[in-house]
């Protein structure tokens, strides 16, 4: 039943929320990378470093901020309401006479998917906004491929993949838990559900980006 | 046997139930009554331990349902059946699928044994061959014979219904009641019943409880409600006109 239950969860936030992320961080990398080269374009900076800073801040912050804050509000507020529907239809008491756990049955499975399959999306949305800042900036011929590329190879520190992965991991377990937890508590009726909805997403957005500050502080300060 | 004791319950300063001794006796269809807002509903999860009581005890038989661990009160759970006010089956499964359910939570039987007891239980609520239909697709009253099908699954001791009538026709009520009356007595089940409907208190009212302010205004029996000079068990009785009307009818002649 676990089982089951989490591959329906990896099914929705992952592949489900792909396409929503890939719009959203090709449009990322793309305005990062023509902001990048405007305020570059007078300092003495070769173009190169364009590659290699969009390059940097889509792994070690872009991707995974926007990606989560989205996904709170796409998988989040979607946690929300499922679990808070069932609070409100006694779904959840009738299963808990049927001796299931449901605070872990409905909580684990949705953490479990998060966590696997959140950093998987993060570091597609990476690739993706990398390759939207070429697009935008070599297609619209501000600079050469050949000096993009060589940013993208240009001071790589492996390091940043961890960063990127410990953000992905931290957000996606905050945005389930939060969420779940609105739901599961829900009273009342449909207003509730609304509102619970609205908290998932609005908390786990303020918290996300609490925990993004601390863990920048934390690894690289 | 399931006894209340003493139960108290709030919710942050509310006072719900105000300290209720009850016993609900085996092989009767006990009633919870009383106004909605009344806290039937609240009194019924607590004595199945959805709600933890402020204050009190809630006794299975001699075992005290409070201080029992996480497996206790799953042992317990396999010998309740519980019919929830909105029936509470999972849109996204079959009927068949609803009422195994439970079996598949608790028993570890092959697949063809539980069809099997499935197919029972849909008999025994007359729902025959409606194995493969889903919730949506079935009446209101279908929809709670499959829920005391679902309830009944595991041959439960203690059998607990909340307003099994609510949002039904006068006659597919009365047929839900003796449905549930009857299974009481042919497996000598604890039933407890929340209802606000006077027809199921006059048909199955064996054990009466009526709750009024958080507080037991009245207990007794079908055969004594009509005796008893409680106010406001007539208060509660003869809340429709119609019947006030009917009531002062029949004195005066
Ligand atoms: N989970 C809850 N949190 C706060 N108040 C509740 C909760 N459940 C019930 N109540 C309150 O308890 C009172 C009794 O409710 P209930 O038992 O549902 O009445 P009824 O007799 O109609 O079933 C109501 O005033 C309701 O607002
Ligand atoms: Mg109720």
């Amino acid at each position: 039943m676990f089982y089951k239950e989490t591959i329906r969860q990896m099914y929705d936030i992952g592949i489900g929320s792909l396409p929503i992320v890939a719009i959203i961080s090709v449009f990322i990398g793309a305005v990062t990378a023509v902001q990048i080269s405007y305020q570059l374009s007078d300092a003495f900076i070769p173009n190169y470093y364009i590659g290699y800073l969009v390059r940097d801040m889509m792994i070690i912050e872009l991707a995974v901020t926007f990606t989560c804050l989205v996904l709170a509000g796409k998988a989040g507020s979607k946690m929300a309401a499922e679990i808070g529907g069932m609070r409100q239809k006694e779904h959840i008491d009738a299963m808990e006479i049927m001796g299931v756990n449901t605070s872990s049955y409905l909580v684990f499975p949705k953490i479990i998917a998060a966590v696997f399959c959140i950093p998987i999306l993060v570091f597609i949305s990476a690739i993706i906004g990398i390759f939207g800042g070429y697009m935008a900036t070599i297609l619209a011929g501000l600079f050469k491929e050949s000096e993009y590329i060589k940013g993208l190879r240009a001071f790589f520190d492996p390091y940043n993949i961890v960063l990127l992965y410990v953000k992905a991991v931290v957000f996606s377990y905050i945005l389930t838990t939060v969420s779940c937890y609105q739901g599961y508590f829900v009273k009342g009726g449909s207003i509730e559900l609304g509102q619970a909805s609205t908290r998932a997403v609005v908390y786990s957005d303020i918290l996300i980006l609490i925990a993004d500050y601390v863990i920048a502080v934390v690894l690289t300060v | 046997m399931i006894r209340a004791e003493n139960i108290f319950k709030s919710f942050g300063d509310v006072d719900v139930l105000k300290g209720i001794d009850f016993l609900f006796e085996r092989g009767k269809t006990n009633l919870i009554i009383g106004k909605s807002g009344a806290g039937k509903t609240v009194l019924l999860k607590i004595l199945v331990g959805l709600f933890e009581p402020t204050d009190g005890h809630v006794w299975y038989d001699d075992i005290d349902f409070c201080t029992l661990n996480e497996k206790q009160v799953r042992d317990i759970r396999m010998k309740v059946g519980m019919l929830f006010q909105g029936n509470a089956l999972f849109d996204s499964m079959t009927v068949a699928e609803n009422i195994r359910f439970p079996l598949d939570m608790f028993t570890k039987m092959t697949l063809k044994e539980k069809n099997t007891r499935v197919d029972e239980c849909l008999a025994q609520v007359s729902l025959d061959g409606s194995n493969n239909k889903y919730p949506s697709e079935i009446s209101g009253g279908m929809q709670k014979r499959v829920g005391i099908a679902r309830a009944i699954v595991l041959n439960p001791k203690y059998l607990f219904c909340d307003e099994p009538n609510s949002g039904l026709d006068p006659k597919t009520s009365i047929t839900i009641d003796e449905l549930i009356s009857s299974i009481t007595k042919e497996f000598d089940i604890t039933t407890v019943i929340n209802t606000h409907d006077m027809n199921s208190v006059m048909e199955i009212g064996e054990n009466i409880c009526l709750l009024h302010q958080g507080k037991l205004a009245w207990q007794g029996n079908k055969s004594e409600v009509l005796d008893s000079d409680n106010k406001t068990l007539h208060d509660f009785i003869f809340a429709s006109p119609f019947l006030q009307r009917l009531k002062d009818r029949a004195l005066n002649k």
